[in-house]
């Protein structure tokens, strides 16, 4: 576990820009929101999750509703969230309806927001950060 | 001298209820029968029960605990909370403006016809657009409206597939529910260093699906998008049209118009800059204007004039209208105190009242800058418009104190706290927007305050935390809040119970 500032990055996973992580498992890949992520959205109280077998794309500028898995409702705004892959919904996290501060509390584990069947892994990682990638991408000014 | 809050441990209306209390007695039963269905009716009606200055007294309680732009500095960001002047509301209360019905024959009306009827020209000449609706009842309705009539555009141009609408990073989050609304696909853009749309961003984001750019100017962050005509030309040769939200026409008032900018569809609140008190729940106004060629598109009716009868009238006779969109014309009050306001002030006094918006937000943005722990997230050679956004996360990695902490500790020094979080672009924000009817002695008490908290937050951090602590109602859980709302006196009980 790397540490920036107060924020946990964890190795062995990728991040996104949006500050999404992915864990790949097998030929799957499981996505949720970085440490990062929930601490500047504060406290979550609601979670809206992208619907089983929708098919989403890689995040890009312009953002659009394609790359959205769902959005996350915090006391602060609603922010989508945007996918760090590009792929099929295969399962989601149904404990975050009951839950929704699972984000905040375990942004890594029991925080995950769903799994995806990536559709273009091998060329979309590339545009995915490590951890040693995305720690110096936090330590940058915004 | 700061604002002191009543502390009165008020109970609600229903808790001080007593059966069989009542504050007035009618004279007999009511006369004659209402056939209401039988599904409809209540066997209990569970009103509160009180005597007369029992109500009196709660209401009055409760007044003494409420903060206002008439209790003290109000510097919520992005809501150009001003003070209105009180003509205005006394004009709106007579009996010509207040009783008159909107039922009654045109004849009988022609007043106020003509007010609405000169009120759209004055509008019409601030933005710079061709033809006003005043008829939208509030500013997000406004931009609902803005939306339809940009579909009823493009499908009369033959140009129906245009079914993206792009939003700034920066928008009030009713930008992109209003096109959603309507049926659009919201498609966002970055901002760049300079907190102003990136060109380049929205060059790389129009195709031959955009329908329109949603754009307020000055943005949220207080800035004018000094690019504006290259954007404008963007959209314009990408087939889209231009909407200009008008939230923060009061840091332009006078000076520039949106018409002139290149904006196609112009939306005023005229509950902000033209003098209806704002934040009380409404009612609002939220005219949209728009230039000669979506001039037919216009919901129904407007108000013309008939020269020959020499007649004020609403014309209805309007085939490429979107039709109705609100009960009869509008909030007239509303309209009656913008109109007052107008008169009151003339061209120059709106450019007046720029003027002093503007000069109050940069002189809290320099004097700020002074004080550590308060930075700017954007480049800040220039000067900003009518507010300014400043971040606490400085003073968050020093202290762990939050932007939201100060925000309240605010409370505790009893002014309003500013526009916490917004836009979401900046880090820790504190929006701040004085407005013009501030004086330079309450504007140096704010910064005072800011730099007293700062100090306060290095030296005790703990007690900011737990701010507000001065106040009737102390720190709220505003995640329970969210995740469990009890909005009603039924809920409530029901909640109870469980």
């Amino acid at each position: 576990m790397v540490k920036v500032g107060n924020y946990d990055v964890p190795e062995g996973l990728y991040y996104s820009r949006e500050h999404e992580w992915v864990k790949l498992e097998g030929k799957l890949a499981r996505v949720g929101a970085t440490d990062y992520a929930q601490s500047k959205l504060g406290d979550v109280v609601y979670v809206e999750l992208p619907e089983v077998g929708k098919q989403v794309k890689q995040a890009t500028e312009p953002k659009t509703k394609e790359m959205e898995l769902g959005a996350v409702e915090s006391i602060k705004a609603v922010s989508a969230v945007y996918s760090p892959l590009s792929g099929a919904v295969k399962e989601t996290n149904a404990a975050l309806q009951e839950r929704p501060e699972l984000i905040n509390t375990s942004p890594y584990n029991e925080g995950w927001i769903c799994v995806l069947e990536p559709s273009a892994l091998e060329t979309e990682l590339k545009n995915l950060m490590d951890a040693k990638a995305y720690v110096e991408f936090l330590k940058k000014p915004e | 001298m700061s604002y002191q809050q009543a502390r009165w441990i008020e109970p609600l209306i229903f808790e001080l209820s007593k059966p069989g209390r009542v504050g007035s007695s009618l004279p007999g039963k009511p006369r004659g029968s209402i056939n209401v269905p039988k599904e409809l009716l209540r066997e209990k009606l569970e009103l509160p029960e009180l005597s007369e200055p029992e109500v009196v007294r709660h209401y009055t309680r409760l007044s003494q605990m409420n903060y206002g732009v008439d209790s003290g500095f109000y510097p919520l960001g992005s809501c150009t909370m001003k003070y209105n002047p009180k003509v205005c509301e006394e004009l709106a209360a007579l009996e010509t403006a207040s009783c008159i019905h909107p039922h009654q024959a045109e004849e009988t009306v022609q007043g106020a016809l003509e007010l609405m009827y000169r009120l759209e020209r004055f509008l019409a000449e601030i933005a710079g657009v061709a033809r006003i609706s005043l008829q939208p009842s509030a500013g997000a309705h406004g931009e609902f409206i803005a939306m339809l009539l940009t579909r009823a555009y493009h499908k009369s141009e033959r140009d129906g597939k245009r079914d993206r609408v792009i939003v700034p990073d920066s928008a009030h989050g009713t930008n992109p529910a209003s096109a959603a609304m309507a049926g659009y696909e919201v498609v966002t853009v970055p901002s760049n260093a300079r907190g102003r749309v990136d060109l380049e961003a929205l060059k790389a984001a129009v195709s031959e699906r955009t329908a329109a750019l949603m754009l307020t100017n000055p943005n949220t962050l207080g800035l004018f998008e000094n690019q504006i005509i290259d954007i404008a030309e963007v959209i314009h040769d990408a087939g889209g049209l231009l909407f200009y939200d008008g939230a923060n026409l009061n840091g332009i008032l006078g000076k520039t118009r949106p018409g002139d900018m290149g904006f196609d569809i112009v939306h005023f609140n005229l509950h902000k800059t033209f003098a209806t008190p704002h934040g009380g729940g409404g009612p609002g106004a939220g005219p949209i204007g728009v230039q000669k060629e979506l001039e037919k598109f216009l919901p129904v009716p407007v108000v013309e004039y008939d020269r020959k009868r020499k007649r004020y009238y609403f014309d209805y006779n309007r085939p490429h209208s979107i039709g109705k969109i609100k009960g009869f014309y509008g909030n007239f009050g509303v309209l009656v105190k913008a109109y007052a306001y107008l008169l009151l002030m003339g061209a120059e006094g709106l450019n007046e009242v720029t003027e002093a918006a503007v000069l109050n937000a940069n002189y809290i943005m320099h004097k700020l800058l002074g004080v550590k722990g308060y930075e700017l997230k954007f480049d800040a050679s220039g000067p900003c418009k009518h507010e300014v956004v400043f971040s606490t996360e400085s003073l968050k990695l020093e202290t762990g104190v939050t932007a939201r902490d100060v925000a309240k500790r605010l409370l505790d020094h009893g002014i309003h706290a500013p526009t916490y979080y917004f836009p979401p672009i900046v880090p820790e924000a504190l929006m701040i927007e004085p407005t013009e009817t501030e004086p330079r002695e309450e504007l140096d008490h704010f910064v005072d305050v800011l730099n007293t908290i700062a100090q306060e937050a290095r030296s005790n951090p703990e007690k900011l935390r737990s701010a507000p602590t001065a106040t009737a109602i102390g720190k709220l859980d505003e995640a329970k809040a969210s995740r469990e709302p009890i909005l009603s006196w039924g809920t409530h009980r029901k909640s109870a119970k469980k």
